[in-house]
């Protein structure tokens, strides 16, 4: 499979600082689920590169492996071959305590479901100061830093006191995303965190993330099954089927000029009005 | 895009659903059948059982506090006496020759002789354990055949929030009769049914229907917590969208009931109605006090107070296989209905 | 599954739980407090009493004696009384031993790995399968029969049904995403226990040690009766009853006392936890508002002029002014009107809490229980028989019901929650065709076969002997769609029936519709919240906000941006579009989507006026307090609004069209 050659700075958009500097690096990475007779590969040595400032949007239908190669670049799965380069060192090796945690806090993954993703016992403010420090997190002790997170996604300081029930499902993944934010993360993986809202809610969480690119030039792993979000937010594009990456390139490229079959269906079938 | 190109592409890029699990025809190896796992994991729990109940029950005598012989050769026994009583029981050889000794009984059908009788502990149970075992097993037929249905029929009338008084009686009722012990419901009965009235003998075995109050005295606790747990859970299937689906398809309340909401109801509440029902195993056990049965349950009060170790430790060995069986036994008719509890998967 | 939950969860979820003491849990906790009360003072007040020798023994009730003597002529009213403080403190005793013991050895097993998990549970299970009073009577006969042998064995035996509880909670909420966020986030095991885990599960956690105390009290008093818990000259409720037993022919007072005590305890604690596990289930069930808002009261239905007038002969549904009614007369789809012409395929857009599910579920007569339909007009129309009233009230006959299951094929939201996972694929499909069309098993199953064929399922014949589990998502979906189509209906309603789908099980789903309406001319009611997902299909599409209509107009209208309603507009340019090129961007180069701020109001808390006013961009004052007149220049084509076709001057840029 090729690895991402960006197209250099002018394919970059929207003022987020684009560059040739990978954050994360996937070479050849596989993974298996299951043992024995159920044994089953769900990706085939998959190469990729995070480029610093630029977001890769990853597209492809269910079972196709996504979740897993986010899993595995948030070290959730651990893979059989291949490595995963963080700042050119391979973090799939990393065992000790304070490598995990290191590693942990340099990769930040925002989950699919608002409605799980926050504790339901704990306050907004409790949630953004145990990403600060989770050791002693305290709202109190980290008001400061929690407002300046929470003003980042367009929420106001008050919500800190509140509990996630008396939020939006919009403005939850809203506060999820403060909370990865809050680590202050080399990458953030967004795991298909639009499919679960409504499109008027959706705006508003891309909108978000629209300004945060612009703003803190993140460097953002996008993976979702809806075509036209990952156009919207996407810098790069990655097509992946059966655990393989069938087309890596720059967005314009990818839903401009589709190379691969698989990615013209993919669009075809995804597009409105395609009759 | 035009939909030709959908379907050119549909074509270069081979089937659509990459998912899609593969023909389901075929014949199936015996290896893959959710059966054979089940089987397995099932033996795997029974020899766990087995290996529980033998280190436990052996472990008893050796857990005494003071000397097992004095207390087996009675409080007027000589120290030769307790002397030549170690050494017939076996008492002065290691602990691993003992464990040894005793599993090598059990083996041979040797439960070992009670200390106050001696009888042999086989004898015992053969003699008693077919009475203890009618009054559990008709008691569950009547927990299953009772509880079932009419945890499912208040549920059904109340569905939607209909008939609040109804479920609130219903509450109450079984909310009561749940926080009796059996023996005060037994007692109850022998009171009123038996002596007041006069309808039904109230001890012993002699006939068929002295069966009739124990069996309901062992069951009725059970068989208001069944009833309540069958009503949650029927409330719950009731509102689940496979229910909504099946009303769109206006069958008969019959159909609607038994077919589709049943086998469903049954998985939740027969995971709950193993552990009531080895419940309800040491309630006849009680029970048999109140009524004067002549199972298992009397014989062994008796041994506890008078500390006769070998038969509490038959009876507590039997019983527990006893207990392990039945769960079993619900296990493979769950597995029946619903073949997803085989594959160890909870069904939700 | 990659993509999203049903939306419809939102509005449950967002409300804050309300936390009432139930009825139950008063009387229970009333209960509890006084015995706890007694318990302590008892042993002062009659502890001289209960001791004293009388020379009346075996005495029935008296004035002086209420629950009579006992042998010693000791009054059994002040025992009874006395016995509260053993028997209290040796069941919490008991309790305790368990809860300890059982919640350090689950906590264990889910810390200790996957490995000893698997070995932990299956030894838990085996020791929960184990009687409890026989372990007891094991243990007894081990230590001298007395109390301390008694709380021993029924603590031991409590203890695996706390260790289950608290693995299999553990586990369930361990599984969740803030734990694992938690975890990615390097919080360490003992503050994700206490701060992530414990909080979660100590609910349910409380509910068990109540009833657990309940049980306790009642296995103790039967060891008591037994003979073998507390022995004379001590003595607890169930020594007293066993005592009072062995005269129960001659004077059966004595053994009132005693029981009624226990009983009355058993169910004070068992009322505790019955209340609370109720407690639990309200506060995460979505409160119900009582009150009902003067909006809904007033009839707006009449307000709107009747339409199905220039309605064509051939529709197949005519609706008008279709309300759906809480039970308190909160309206939660107020006064809607359309139709479905013979062979059209009409969209119903709208987003999570807007009505567009209830109002298929309406027309399906399939509400969920407290809601009840009212309409004008609500007919199924069929040329070759009488028109089905769609919201009469009363008992359905049998010929209605075998025409509304014939007539009407559904498609539910959910696939593979609205297939019974119980029975065998096979039996669902044909379910139907045989309860009211009076077809074969075989000719049902040769339809069946045909239909899965249709929907492009591989293997028909073996699939109908499958349970619904055994087949992928995208064919479940497909399978629902066979199961609507195989009685040939006149009308599908399709509830979301994309949703949970990535885009080419999708476009395979869509496909399969178009073909069935091609094929057979059914008319389709398909709901959806994808804008695109609607334009694709549909011929008309309706769209809906807070319960209302505000706008009926054509696909292609819909795809140009030719649309009149500001709410419409607002949906356009709130989603992104795969064939924006270059997207729009606005002068510091950003991308950005028109979101609409705010939300929904809420059915009982809609504005006098137009519901979506205040969100709306081209607002003006008449919005907020008079409702928007219906403009239809045609049958099938309207607007709610005070200013249709209006765009707000503020809106950053005109909306794009879609296509």
């Amino acid at each position: 499979m090729t690895a991402l050659t960006p197209n250099g700075p002018s394919a970059t958009r929207g003022g987020s600082v684009g560059s040739d500097t990978p954050v994360m690096t996937v070479d050849g990475v596989s993974a298996v689920f299951g043992h024995g007779p159920r044994r089953k590969t769900v990706l085939h040595g998959v190469d990729l590169a995070l480029l610093r400032g630029r977001t890769l949007g990853l597209v492809g239908e269910s079972g196709s492996g996504k979740s897993t190669l986010a899993k595995v670049m948030v070290g959730l799965v651990r893979p059989v071959g291949g490595r995963v380069l963080l700042d050119d060192t391979d973090v799939t090796r990393w065992r000790g305590r304070a490598e995990l945690f290191t590693r942990r806090r340099q990769v930040q993954l925002i989950p699919q479901d608002p409605y799980a993703s926050l504790n339901p016992r704990m306050t907004v403010g409790e949630t953004i100061a145990e990403a600060i420090d989770p050791r002693r997190g305290g709202a109190t002790r980290h008001r400061n830093a929690v407002e300046r997170r929470l003003a980042q996604v367009a929420l106001g300081a008050d919500a800190a006191n509140r509990y996630p029930h008396e939020f939006s499902g919009g403005q939850r993944q809203r506060i999820a995303i403060a909370r990865a934010l809050a680590v202050e993360p080399a990458l953030i993986i967004a795991d298909e965190i639009t499919s679960a809202l409504d499109c008027s809610v959706r705006a508003e969480v891309l909108n978000v993330l629209t300004a945060l690119r612009r703003d803190l030039g993140l460097t953002m792993l996008f993976i979702s099954h809806d075509l036209a979000v990952v156009r919207h937010v996407s810098d790069d594009v990655a097509v992946m089927r059966h655990g393989r990456l069938v087309e890596v390139g720059t967005a314009a490229d990818v839903f401009g000029a589709p190379r691969e079959p698989y990615t013209r269906l993919l669009l075809s079938a995804g597009s409105p009005g395609a009759r | 895009m035009p939909a030709a190109v959908l379907e050119d592409a549909a074509a270069d890029v081979g089937p659509v659903e990459p998912e899609e699990p593969g023909p389901a025809t075929g014949p199936r190896r015996v290896l893959e059948s959710p059966w054979f796992g089940f089987a397995l994991r099932r033996l795997f729990g029974v020899v766990l059982v087995l290996a529980v109940l033998v280190g436990l029950t052996f472990c008893m005598v050796q857990s005494m506090p003071g000397d097992p012989a004095r207390v087996a050769a009675g409080n007027n026994a000589t120290p030769e006496q307790i002397t030549r009583m170690r050494h017939d029981l076996g008492l002065d050889h290691s602990v691993a020759a003992q464990f040894g000794h005793y599993v090598g009984g059990l083996l041979r059908g040797d439960l070992g002789t009670s200390y106050t009788t001696e009888e042999k502990v086989s004898d015992i149970i053969a003699d008693r354990l077919p009475y203890t075992s009618e009054l559990a097993l008709l008691g569950i037929l009547v927990v299953l055949l009772v509880g079932v249905p009419l945890g499912m029929a208040v549920a059904v009338a109340c569905r939607d929030g209909r008939r609040r008084h109804l479920d609130g009686g219903f509450t109450l009722a079984t909310g009561i009769i749940g926080s009796t012990p059996e023996y005060i419901l037994g007692t109850l009965l022998v009171l009123v049914v038996g002596i007041e009235l006069g309808w039904l003998p109230v001890a012993g075995a002699a006939t068929a229907d002295a069966l009739v109050l124990p069996v309901i005295a062992v069951a009725l606790g059970p068989v208001c917590t069944i009833a309540r747990i069958v009503r949650r859970e029927t409330a719950v299937v009731l509102a689940r969208d496979y229910m909504r689906a099946a009303r769109g398809r206006r069958l008969p309340a019959h159909r609607l009931y038994l077919r589709h909401a049943l086998p469903n109801l049954l998985t939740g509440t027969l995971t709950v109605a193993g552990l009531l029902l080895t419940g309800l195993l040491g309630g006849a056990v009680v029970i048999e006090s109140v009524f004067a049965w002549p199972g298992v349950g009397t014989r062994v009060v008796e041994a506890v107070t008078l500390r006769d170790l070998p038969v509490v430790q038959g009876v507590v060995l039997v019983l527990g296989i006893l207990a392990c069986l039945l769960n079993l036994l619900i296990d493979v008719v769950l597995g029946l209905l619903d073949p997803r509890t085989l594959t160890g998967r909870a069904a939700s | 599954m990659t993509a999203g939950l049903p939306p419809r969860r939102d509005r449950a979820a967002t409300r804050p739980p309300r936390k009432r003491l139930g009825a139950m849990l008063v009387i229970g906790l009333a209960g509890l407090g006084l015995l706890v009360l007694l318990a302590v003072v008892a042993p002062w007040i009659w502890g001289d009493d209960a001791d004293r020798l009388g020379p009346e023994v075996h005495l029935g009730s008296s004035g002086e004696h209420w629950l009579g003597t006992d042998a010693l002529g000791r009054d059994i009213f002040a025992r009874t009384l006395v016995a509260t403080r053993p028997t209290l403190e040796l069941s919490a005793l008991a309790t305790l031993i368990a809860s300890t013991v059982g919640i350090a050895l689950g906590g264990l097993v889910w810390v200790g790995g996957p490995r000893l998990r698997a070995v932990g549970l299956r030894v838990i299970d085996v020791m929960i399968a184990y009687p409890a009073v026989i372990l007891a009577l094991a243990i007894a006969a081990i230590l001298d029969p007395g109390p301390k042998a008694c709380v021993i064995a029924i603590g031991a035996a409590g203890s695996p049904t706390f260790a289950r509880l608290t693995a299999n909670l553990t586990a369930s909420v361990a599984g969740r995403d803030f734990v694992g966020s938690a975890r990615l986030l390097g919080v360490g095991p003992l503050r994700l226990m206490r701060r992530h885990i414990l909080p979660n599960i100590a609910e349910p956690l409380l509910v068990l040690l109540s009833v657990s105390y309940a049980h306790t009290l009642m296995a103790l008093s039967a060891l008591s009766f037994l003979g073998l818990g507390v022995q004379l000259p001590d003595y607890d409720w169930g020594q007293l009853l066993a005592v009072g037993l062995q005269s129960l022919y001659t004077n059966p007072v004595e053994a009132v006392g005693p029981a009624v005590a226990v009983v009355l305890a058993g169910l004070s604690a068992s009322f505790v936890g019955d209340g609370l596990a109720a407690a639990a289930e309200r506060s995460s069930a979505p409160a119900m508002k009582a009150k009902a808002s003067g909006a809904a009261e007033s009839d707006p239905v009449s307000a709107i002029p009747d339409r199905t007038a220039g309605v064509p002969d051939d529709a197949v549904l005519v609706i008008d002014g279709l309300r759906v009614l809480r039970a308190d007369g909160t309206a939660l789809v107020d006064g809607v009107t359309f139709h479905v012409g013979a062979g059209e395929i009409v969209g119903v857009l709208g987003e999570s809490g807007s009505g567009k599910t209830l109002t298929a579920m309406a027309v399906a007569r399939l509400l969920p229980g407290g809601l009840h339909a009212t309409a004008r007009r609500a007919v199924l129309r069929d040329p070759g028989a009488d028109e089905l009233d769609l919201v009469a009230s009363g008992s359905e006959s049998a010929a209605t019901r075998r025409r509304l299951a014939t007539e009407i094929g559904i498609v539910h939201q959910d696939p593979s929650a609205s297939f019974n996972p119980a029975l065998k694929l096979g039996g669902q499909l044909t379910e139907t065709l045989r309860v009211h069309m009076g077809v074969s098993r075989r000719e049902a199953a040769r339809r069946a076969v045909e239909q899965l064929e249709f929907v492009r399922i591989t293997d028909p014949k073996a699939r109908l002997r499958q349970y619904p589990h055994e087949l992928s998502g995208g064919m479940r979906g497909r399978a629902m769609i066979a199961s609507a189509l195989l009685p040939r209906p006149r009308l599908v309603i399709a509830d979301e029936p994309t949703t949970a789908l990535d885009v080419v099980v999708r476009a395979e789903v869509l496909r399969v519709l178009r073909a069935a309406n091609e094929r057979d001319g059914t008319a389709m009611l398909f709901i959806s919240h994808d804008v695109g997902v609607v334009g694709d299909l549909c011929d008309r599409v309706l769209v809906m906000y807070a319960g209302r209509l505000v706008e009926e107009l054509t696909t292609a209208d819909l795809r140009a941006g030719r649309a009149e309603h500001p709410y419409t507009l607002a949906l356009l340019a709130a989603t992104p579009h795969l064939d924006d090129t270059p997207s729009p961007e606005d002068a510091n180069g950003d991308r950005r989507l028109a979101a609409i701020p705010g939300h929904p109001p809420r059915p009982d808390e809609r504005p006098p006026g137009c519901a979506f006013a205040p969100r709306c961009p081209a607002v003006s004052p008449i919005c907020h307090a008079t409702p928007p007149p219906v403009h239809a220049p045609a049958p099938g084509l309207s607007v709610v609004c005070h200013l249709p076709g209006r765009r707000s001057a503020t809106e950053e840029k005109p909306s794009e069209a879609t296509r």
